[in-house]
């Protein structure tokens, strides 16, 4: 193959993942601009939601869609139980509290998992027939183009819910000014539940999609792209929603682009190259703004 | 006026004299064969931990940037000595000495970026740069890539682990008992306010970052000549280990030296006391990370050190055990 | 030019975004002098002491203190030539002793190492023993010598503010700048800092600098007044000439006249 072959194939698969990784950092980013924590714990809901997914497809029989819905419905609740838990009582103790509590609900979550699922990987069953499409040189398969599909598909979702109805305004004002939202009689903690449960739900469905296209899943699965979303979300510039999709299929790309034309041991390092690079270069993020903290 | 002067120095020198007791009763009891050579090794390995915990509660504790990449500079210690003494045939205490100084260059070399972050993005740079240390040791065929380093020699003993967790203890509370150590202090309590009583507060993060990695650096020399072999995995130089370090910090109490000796004491000796807490201790460790920042964020010792003073204070309260709210006080 | 003792600021201006939120903005402080800078709220008082004491960047102007620039120079270099000051909202060590606050203040005035710390060197007793003396000489001064070994965040409100000056006295400053010194205080304490003020102005022979809404001890204490609004400078001069200045009045109608109470 010529060498841009390889590159647009490459493009492509990363867009894929890409998709992914900006559903997990979309939670990211909405949590971060409404009460200014890393959900350290949302890698893992993510991992659980492929969990949810798998049970309900096996064990239940479920078909894909109510599978997928019953999975964002559990981690949506599970999601707002940790903020409820762990999270709202420490709302403002010290930074560094919530967020060694944040790190602790993430391992709990983990190993928790890992005692009841089994620590080995468990195969994600083939609900949808392999098939792949060529298109010229290059090779898409259909798993790629569900994915990318239905994370538009939510995202676009997520922007309505954002933009055009009453508790999306809500989540916008509660972001801008928490005090302010209060004063104007904005119930705050629900919408920071609301908040948690809409991410969750995403990352759930950003976990049942990769379990189908790598066809397994596994208690740790959550660790990396958790951390590689949050990458994609301060890339993006935490706090913007747009950022976040941004962010997500960069990543995915740029990660793919590493393997083709580097070394897949680099694989993992790419994420955190380019953290630091943003952080150092743009600490606001391609679409953020700059804030000083005030004295 | 009280404790001007002398109070300190005298303490300094009793517990040394103390430290220097325990370690003959150890030595005797492993002569007599009542400690066993596999207890030798576990104290070993306790030390080791005093190291990684201690100077980590600088960064996280006292410094109050949360740093979780700790592992990172283990790493760097643990190969580079290993590189040095297999390779190069290097005397082990210089080949200590210099993954210190490696591990401390490296500190600076991220801490200068990374510490202009705040919270959450510090915590995620760090454990970022960790991440990446331990990748490219992945990439270097020369000290076994991905199988690991095997082949170390032993040179590391149960005494000089001892006496290295005992220098780290002791510069490190004396560090922060001095001006210097203040001004650490005080940024974590107000980076604002020390900055405008002409505090350098860059400088200062960078010193303590620095000073943790240093003997990071050193307890991975001890490690990986302790075991003969150092294992690339997370669990070992990764973020695995690098939260296991931040955990014994935590459940110590963020700013307490003698609660980071003792959690590393006892969350290293449990796994090994008790068969099936191994199995459980992932599950149990981050029920009381939360239970403890939920309830009592000070950690076990609250910021207190175990003291002549603070004994004093706790045997003088003890009559009157109905009066509440007594805050104890910053008496250091 | 001969170096000039005292502050001298020229044509500062500081913007966020497109907020001016300072403009222009020039004055001259003598050395020995007490001066006030009043204006309503949001007019820039704070933003020109975080200009001063180098928490924000000026997009133009230079600040010139005691013959040096400090227009462009981080918080702790300008603290170095003898700048100190409090904050509107207390930025006290809230968890740290009373005394501990103060030895913090004290920081430049070390002279041994890191090293020197962590081997404790003779120079380190004679110095922690010095700094403790310090601290206890100027705790007697605001009467908190009783609360040294209680923890900053428990003193009574009043306390606190008085804790923040003398800390800030402690770096032996040249200038002192007071961000709404007796903000939160009751009648009773505001003449007791009143007191403290001039008495510290004097035996420290300080320049002090003072942002105030209680016009009462404006009035009282500052020789000289600076009114700022919406950024500007619109009027200058003696207490009684400030006082009658028409735009002085004119900025303030809507709020109630600072001076009537």
């Amino acid at each position: 193959m010529v060498w841009y072959t390889i590159l647009i194939q490459q493009i492509i698969n990363g867009l894929a993942l890409g998709s992914v990784y900006a559903l997990i950092a979309l939670g990211y980013t909405m949590v971060y601009g409404i009460i200014k924590l890393i959900n350290f714990a949302h890698g893992e809901i993510y991992m659980l939601g492929a969990y949810f997914g798998f049970f309900a497809l096996t064990i239940f029989n479920l078909p894909l869609i109510p599978a997928m819905l019953i999975s964002m419905l559990l981690a949506a609740i599970i999601g707002m139980g940790i903020e409820r838990i762990a999270y709202r009582p420490l709302r403002n103790a010290p930074r560094i509290a919530a967020l060694i509590t944040a790190i602790g609900a993430s391992l709990l979550i983990q190993s928790v998992a890992q005692l009841t699922f089994g620590a080995s990987f468990r195969p994600f069953p083939q609900v949808i027939p392999f098939q792949r499409i060529q298109v010229g040189p290059i090779f898409l398969t259909n798993r790629q183009l569900i994915m990318f599909g239905v994370a538009i598909l939510l995202m676009v979702l997520l922007h309505l819910i954002v933009h055009y109805t009453k508790i999306g305004k809500a989540m916008r004002a509660v972001s801008m000014d928490k005090e302010a939202a209060l004063l104007m009689g904005i119930d705050v903690d629900k919408v920071i539940s609301f908040t948690f449960a809409v991410g969750s739900a995403l990352a759930a469905a950003g976990g049942i999609l990769v379990g189908m296209y790598y066809n397994r899943i596994d208690p740790y699965m959550g660790i990396m792209p958790g951390l590689k979303a949050f990458v994609a979300a301060v890339l993006g510039g935490i706090g913007v929603i747009p950022g976040a999709v941004l962010g997500g299929f960069l990543m995915g790309t740029a990660e793919n682009l590493v393997v083709a034309f580097g070394s897949s041991t680099y694989r993992d390092a790419v994420a955190f190259a380019v953290l630091i690079l943003v952080l150092l270069l743009r600490p606001s993020g391609l679409l953020g703004k700059r804030q000083n903290e005030k004295v | 006026m009280l404790d001007l002067k002398g109070r300190k120095g005298k303490w300094n020198i009793s517990v040394l004299i103390l430290l220097g007791i325990l370690y003959l009763v150890i030595h005797c009891m492993a002569a007599s064969r009542i400690l066993l050579p596999y207890h030798i090794q576990v104290l070993g390995l306790v030390c080791i931990n005093i190291i990684l915990v201690v100077s980590l509660n600088l960064i996280n504790g006292f410094l109050g940037q949360l740093a979780i990449g700790h592992a990172g500079f283990l790493a760097i210690g643990a190969y580079l000595s290993a590189a040095l003494t297999v390779f190069y045939g290097f005397p082990f205490l210089l080949a200590i000495l210099i993954s210190g100084i490696a591990a401390g260059l490296v500190g600076i070399l991220i801490g200068v970026p990374a510490l202009r972050l705040t919270g959450d993005y510090l915590a995620i740079a760090t454990l970022g740069f960790g991440e990446i240390i331990r990748v490219i040791i992945l990439n270097i065929p020369a000290v076994g890539g991905p199988r690991g380093f095997s082949g170390i020699p032993r040179l590391t003993n149960f005494g000089l682990t001892y006496l290295l967790a005992i220098i780290t203890v002791f510069v490190v509370k004396n560090f922060i008992d001095s001006a210097h150590g203040r001004a650490v202090v005080s940024i974590r309590e107000d980076e604002i306010a020390a900055d405008s009583l002409g505090v350098n507060t860059t400088y200062y993060k960078v010193a303590a970052f620095a000073i943790g990695a240093f003997f990071a650096g050193t307890a991975g020399a001890l490690f990986s000549h302790y075991m003969q072999y150092i294992s690339p995995a997370p669990s070992q130089i990764g973020f695995l280990r690098s939260i296991e370090i931040l955990i014994m910090v935590v459940l110590g109490g963020l700013g307490s030296l003698t609660g980071s000796v003792i959690t590393a004491f006892a969350l290293t000796l449990l796994p090994e006391l008790l068969r099936g807490f191994a199995e459980y201790r992932m599950v149990i460790y981050p029920i009381l990370l939360i239970l403890m920042m939920l309830f009592r964020p000070s950690g076990l010792m609250a910021g207190n050190e175990l003291s002549f003073e603070f004994l004093e204070k706790l045997f003088k309260r003890k009559p009157k055990s109905n009066a509440k709210g007594v805050s104890p006080g910053g008496a250091n | 030019m001969a170096p000039t003792k005292g502050l001298e600021v020229n044509g500062l201006s500081v913007q966020f975004g497109g907020l001016k939120a300072v403009s222009n903005l020039s004055l001259a402080v003598q050395h020995g002098e007490l001066i006030g800078l009043i204006g309503p709220n949001g007019a820039g008082k704070t933003t020109v002491f975080n200009a001063l004491t180098g928490f924000c960047r000026p997009n133009s102007g230079t600040i010139i203190f005691d013959g040096h620039d400090i227009t462009h120079k981080p918080p702790h270099f300008v603290a170095q030539f003898g700048v100190a000051r409090t904050f509107q909202n207390i930025r006290l060590f809230k968890d740290l002793s009373v005394l501990d606050n103060l030895k913090i203040a004290y920081h430049q005035n070390f002279g041994y190492s890191i090293l020197g710390g962590i081997l404790r060197i003779p120079l380190y007793h004679q110095e922690e023993a010095k700094v403790i003396e310090e601290s206890v000489r100027i705790l007697d001064l605001v009467n908190l010598t009783e609360h040294r070994q209680v923890k900053a965040g428990n003193l009574a409100y009043g306390n606190q503010r008085k804790l923040e000056i003398a800390r800030a006295l402690v770096m032996k400053p040249k200038l002192l700048l007071l961000d709404e010194p007796a903000a939160g205080m009751n009648p009773f304490e505001t003449r007791e800092l009143v007191k403290l003020i001039r008495e510290i102005q004097e035996s420290f022979d300080l320049t002090v600098f003072l942002i105030e809404h209680d016009m009462s001890l404006v009035m009282n204490l500052c020789k000289r007044i600076y009114v700022l609004d919406y950024g500007l400078l619109i009027a200058s001069g003696g207490v009684d000439e400030v006082r009658n200045d028409p735009r002085v009045i004119e900025a303030y109608l809507g709020e109630d006249a600072p001076w009537q109470s």
